[in-house]
């Protein structure tokens, strides 16, 4: 029994026994990366596209190397190497890949609901590797795949997540994957960051981090996108980095064993003290290794012949 | 949890039924079935070939014959394929043990990745995880699994098991060798031979899955 779905295009859409067959797909795959020969011939034959309209290393490095652990062809494509330059529609780019025989598509594009237009508009599998602020479906299930292995279960786990939330697209598919799987979401942040009626995805809401690490087994911080800062969104970023950056007596509050993930890249010292990102609590590289094992379940579950 | 297949005229009938218990192999062949689910075959006919008695009696004598051939358990190494060959494996090196009083490092293979049909397949089979917690190079590897039939299997274990390492010599141990090969492929140690036609389906139930030990042709 496979995933029912063409497309992995968000959280939303995912049923809880998808979640966990992706996850126990994925608990097979990091045995192959642990091996001599990381390699098995299960995607022979069949031509993966990374398809990024976004700068990204982590994810499509991540992705190139889950489609060669299986044996598929890999094509990288950015834009600025491209037709895109010349005027070309992203729907038009994807149906010339298409025609190339290209079987599964990883789409990063900066607008949201970019994977769902290219997903009705081809016939390829097309996973969503990031679109605009809507969600980042393969990091939420690698981070799914990260708690799982430190012998956390779901049900009641309280999962606090620390950031730029609303222009989180990682935020959103966590959100969307704990409360499915019956975490218990916190999400803490200045205002400016946490939209409003959140509530309404069954988390949290917290202003003050120390209050919101109270019992919390789980701390994931967001990445504060330092990009947006012409948007007036805090004052200063050391007042942020104050009010709310990890530090390790924050990390004291939580509850004893309580793990910290950030999805990099990590702006040290800001979000994160540099002391807490290389503490034993942080798995933030255990995240980057199961990302190859998480994103190889997938493109194995979703390379049926369709 | 099953091995055995069906083929052409007979897929009609089963159909009908909707009583399925599909394996490794039957899906090699008929890859539209990947989905179903697996039920017991509690109406079907059942004929029994072979009963707890001659299962572990085929077993101590596929013990001593491995023990035999290799001298000994000096670099023997016992890989079962998942999932009827892992229980069977696990119960040959308690065998070895109780005889030579040495334990036999054993491994658990699961070959989904390296079939032959996964580019035609629609829904892709469900994966189960590989642990071989030794080095397999240079070591004389015993595969273990409970019925020998197409011998697609078969390749696909030896593939898996060559990209964990270079074993100096691949052996094969099966409980029942039903015939029908479609590779040449051999055993090297087998419990019984059962002559069978195509359209049957042979299933060997054990303990280890909450069945008494028995080896039954099918009929629907």
């Amino acid at each position: 029994m496979g995933l029912k779905h063409k497309d992995l295009l968000s959280l939303a859409s995912l049923s809880v026994d998808d979640i966990h067959l992706i996850l126990d797909t994925a608990e097979s795959f990091k045995e192959v990366s642990g091996r001599d020969i990381k390699k098995v011939p299960a995607l022979r034959g069949k031509t993966v596209v990374n398809l990024f309209f976004e700068p990204s290393t982590r994810t499509r490095t991540s992705f190139e190397l889950a489609a060669k652990r299986l044996s598929a062809d890999v094509i990288n494509f950015s834009p600025s190497s491209s037709s895109v330059v010349k005027g070309e529609t992203l729907l038009d780019t994807a149906r010339n890949i298409e025609a190339m025989q290209a079987d599964l598509i990883v789409l990063r594009h900066p607008s949201a609901g970019a994977a769902d237009t290219l997903a009705r508009g081809v016939k390829s599998s097309v996973i969503n590797a990031g679109d605009g602020w809507h969600e980042h479906p393969t990091q939420a299930l690698l981070d799914l795949f990260t708690i799982r292995g430190r012998g956390m279960q779901f049900p009641r786990l309280c999962v606090t997540i620390v950031g730029d939330v609303a222009h989180s697209r990682v935020a959103r598919s966590n959100i969307y994957a704990l409360t499915k799987l019956g975490a218990e979401v916190r999400v803490v942040g200045p205002p400016t960051m946490i939209p409003c009626q959140l509530e309404r995805m069954g988390v949290k809401v917290f202003y003050d981090l120390d209050e919101a690490l109270q019992a919390t087994q789980v701390i994931m911080m967001l990445r504060l996108q330092l990009e947006r800062q012409g948007r007036a969104l805090f004052p200063t970023i050391r007042e942020y980095a104050r009010l709310y950056g990890l530090t390790a007596e924050r990390v004291k509050l939580a509850q004893p064993g309580a793990i910290v993930m950030h999805p990099g890249p990590i702006n040290r010292g800001v979000e994160i003290a540099p002391e807490v990102a290389d503490s034993i609590s942080s798995v933030i590289l255990d995240q980057v290794a199961n990302g190859v094992a998480v994103r190889m379940g997938i493109l194995y579950l979703m390379s049926g012949a369709g | 949890m099953s091995k055995e297949y069906k083929n052409g005229s007979r897929r009609h009938a089963v159909r009908q039924f909707d009583l399925l218990i599909l394996s490794d192999e039957e899906v090699f062949l008929c890859p539209e079935y990947a989905g179903a689910p697996a039920v017991m075959m509690a109406q079907q006919q059942e004929r029994i070939v072979m009963d707890v008695g001659d299962i572990s009696r085929a077993l101590s004598r596929i013990a001593h014959e491995i023990l035999e051939r290799n001298k000994g358990t000096k670099g023997l190494a016992l890989v079962g394929i998942r999932t009827g060959g892992v229980h069977l494996a696990h119960r040959l090196v308690k065998r070895i043990r109780d005889i030579e009083g040495t334990q036999v490092p054993i491994g658990e293979l699961d070959i989904t990745l390296y079939r032959d049909d996964l580019a035609m397949r629609k829904n892709q089979p469900i994966l189960r995880k590989t642990t071989v917690p030794f080095h397999i190079s240079d070591m004389k590897v015993v595969l273990v699994d409970d019925v020998l039939f197409t011998g697609r299997t078969i390749r696909a274990a030896m593939d898996g098991l060559i990209d964990l390492g270079r074993p100096s010599e691949i052996q094969l141990a099966v409980l029942v060798d039903r015939g029908h090969r479609q590779l040449p492929i051999k055993a090297t140690y087998i419990g019984k031979n059962i002559p069978t036609s195509r359209e049957e389906l042979v299933h060997v139930f054990l303990e280890e899955e909450g069945e008494e030990d028995r080896v039954a042709i099918i009929k629907a």
